[in-house]
């Protein structure tokens, strides 16, 4: 005869293991929600006090004593200007590095040595950058306290995180499409060229990006090289001067970024000031927010037509 | 690194109904091969001959796949693999493929491969055809075109794909990318091609289509597949290796191989004694 089961214990154990699930899945919200809030907190504050002050005048003006007629010309165009050297810089030596590592260099210790500090230089404080930058940069090569300077130094800064997203966007391509193409007679620069590089591109960007967007809001190595916090005119513009010494008159000169500006007003006692800041700082965010944007519409764009 | 080589395989007999002698494509002389310390080819010797079709058979891991890819010196890619003795003469111009001499590059634009998955790049049907003639300089579109095109006739997919050669190789079915795979290996106009297993991945229908390819396609090329299956073997080869544990144990003509094996442990394996 069949033994009837006792599906009285059974019941009782499964709602007792289910009680696990319903505590796990209320903390995990509560902890999901000190992030989400605290940043929602602080851009609903930020947006409130800074929206109203977003005319167009407060992006064409130079900073000014009278916190009515302060803008952020100076700081947004350095910005830019920086970033575009970051991205010159950083973008096709860190791709570089990256590639030689997964698709060129001999798997030894040298080349396991050289990919642990890479990681480890990831982590390292952005200040001691800057420290470095100026000894090197501005006193040793002579730049001077100069947009080349700040985007060199920056590029620095994000050259580990390309080079780990270059790797790791190229890891993720089947070893069976590198042998594809090898079959085929493809050199190692040939597989690079027509497979590595177009099918690893939406992870590169997206690291470059990230990369691009944690430099736009560094503070201290750019203040350690010594950008100015108040500056009341335009660096060149870039490749407009006369060629071909000219085109570069730009790279040399004195500039401001938005968190130096930002960090300027912060600093003044009065109350006017701090709405600048509030502001500026909504510039900042919003230029980090659509940075990532970008990533992720690139990302998908780019991955549409990649399947293994 | 590599020593002469001095091993002379024995005359087999020619395939049923040849009236002339198989002419000589390629010969294995006493190969040895190492993952690392790992011996995993030990000595074989093996004729491939010109314009048939050769298989190999045998147990997994005995060594198939290692033997093929020493043909178009895959194992290169790796650190840690070595060719140890003996060697890969490619005929008629008496050239060891293995010989640290010659550039893998150029074995591999004369011998071309075909993989156990198909592996399309992720690009259109037009431009995986293309691309082994991308990488040997062709750039005229027309000549492109035309070869595109009989690469793939040659390898019985120009009516399933000639309306669509600007979609990706990836939205075709299973045999069609493998198929589309051959077009590739086929376009360079290779000596010879080789084979892994390449309807391991599909169903009876698709490998039906893909073996009744590699029959035709011996009118032009030699071909040296890896099967696992011994049905396909005995369909589609002319002469057939049956390898254990890193050893040619026995090599013939395919017939002799399936119907009067010499060797007690070729027997075992083709009756399913083996094990
Ligand atoms: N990269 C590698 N490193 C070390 N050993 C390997 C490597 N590749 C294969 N081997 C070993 O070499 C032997 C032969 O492998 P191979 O892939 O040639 O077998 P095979 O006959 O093709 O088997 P299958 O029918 O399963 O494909 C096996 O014992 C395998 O474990
Ligand atoms: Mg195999």
């Amino acid at each position: 005869m069949l033994k009837a089961p006792d599906l009285q214990a059974i019941r009782q154990i499964i709602a007792r293991a289910k009680r696990w699930d319903m505590l796990f899945s209320v903390l995990g919200i509560l902890s999901l929600m000190v992030g989400v809030l605290s940043f929602c907190v602080l851009f609903a504050d930020m947006a409130i006090k800074g929206v109203p002050r977003l005319e167009w005048e407060f992006f064409t003006s130079f900073p000014s004593r009278r916190a009515a007629n302060a803008g952020i010309l100076s700081a947004w165009v350095g910005t830019v200007l920086v970033m575009m050297v970051t991205a010159l810089a950083a973008v096709p030596v860190g791709i570089a590095a990256g590639v030689y590592l997964e698709e060129y260099a001999p798997k030894n210790w040298v080349t396991g040595l050289i990919e642990i500090n890479i990681t480890n230089l990831a982590g390292v404080p952005s200040i001691v950058y800057g420290l470095l930058a100026l000894g090197l940069f501005v006193y040793q090569f002579g730049l001077g306290q100069s947009i080349l300077s700040a985007g060199l130094t920056l590029a620095l800064l994000i050259l580990p995180v390309v080079i780990v997203a270059t790797r790791e966007a190229i890891r993720a391509i089947p070893q069976m499409i590198r042998e594809g193409s090898y079959a085929c007679g493809a050199t190692t620069w040939q597989t690079v060229r027509d497979h590595i590089l177009p099918y690893s591109s939406a992870g590169i960007l997206t690291g470059v990006i990230i990369g691009m967007a944690r430099a736009i809001g560094e503070t201290a190595p750019i203040i350690t090289i010594g950008a100015l916090t108040f500056i009341a005119f335009l660096p060149p513009a870039p490749f407009a001067g006369d060629p071909p010494a000219g085109m570069f008159d730009w790279l040399f000169a004195p500039f401001t970024v938005m968190p130096i500006q930002m960090f300027n007003w912060t600093s003044r006692p009065e109350a006017a000031f701090t709405v600048n800041a509030a502001a500026a700082g909504f510039v900042l965010v919003f230029m980090t927010l659509a940075m990532n944007g970008l990533a992720i519409y690139l990302r998908y764009r780019l991955r549409k037509n990649i399947k293994w | 690194m590599l020593k002469p080589v001095t091993l002379v395989t024995p005359v087999t007999a020619s395939a049923p109904g040849d009236d002339v002698a198989p002419v000589l494509k390629a010969e294995v002389k006493a190969l040895d091969f190492y993952y690392g310390s790992f011996h995993a080819l030990k000595g074989v010797n093996m004729p491939v001959y010109d314009r048939k079709v050769t298989s190999l058979i045998g147990p997994s891991g005995c060594g198939k796949s290692t033997l093929l890819r020493c043909f178009n010196r895959m194992h290169d890619l790796y650190p840690g693999n070595r060719y140890a003795g003996g060697g890969i003469v490619l005929q008629p111009d008496n050239t060891n493929l293995l010989s640290d001499d010659v550039d893998p590059i150029e074995v591999r634009m004369r011998i071309s491969m075909v993989f156990q998955k198909p592996n399309p790049f992720p690009k259109t049907i037009f431009e995986n055809v293309a691309y082994s003639l991308r990488v040997r300089g062709m750039r005229n579109k027309s000549e492109l075109e035309d070869r595109v095109q009989s690469a793939l006739k040659g390898a019985a997919l120009w009516n399933e794909v000639k309306d669509r050669l600007g979609e990706l190789g990836a939205n075709l079915s299973g045999g069609q990318q493998q198929r589309l795979c051959i077009a590739r290996a086929l376009a360079s106009d290779p000596e010879l091609i080789l084979f892994d297993e390449p309807t391991s991945a599909l169903d009876p229908i698709a490998t039906a289509s893909i073996e009744e390819l590699v029959m035709e396609l011996k009118e032009r090329v030699s071909i040296l597949i890896v099967t696992h299956n011994m049905q396909q073997a005995a369909r589609i080869s002319d002469y057939a290796g049956y390898m254990y544990m890193g050893e040619l144990i026995e090599f013939g003509v395919t017939d002799q191989i399936f119907i009067k094996p010499q060797k007690k442990a070729t027997e075992d394996y083709i009756t399913g004694r083996f094990g």
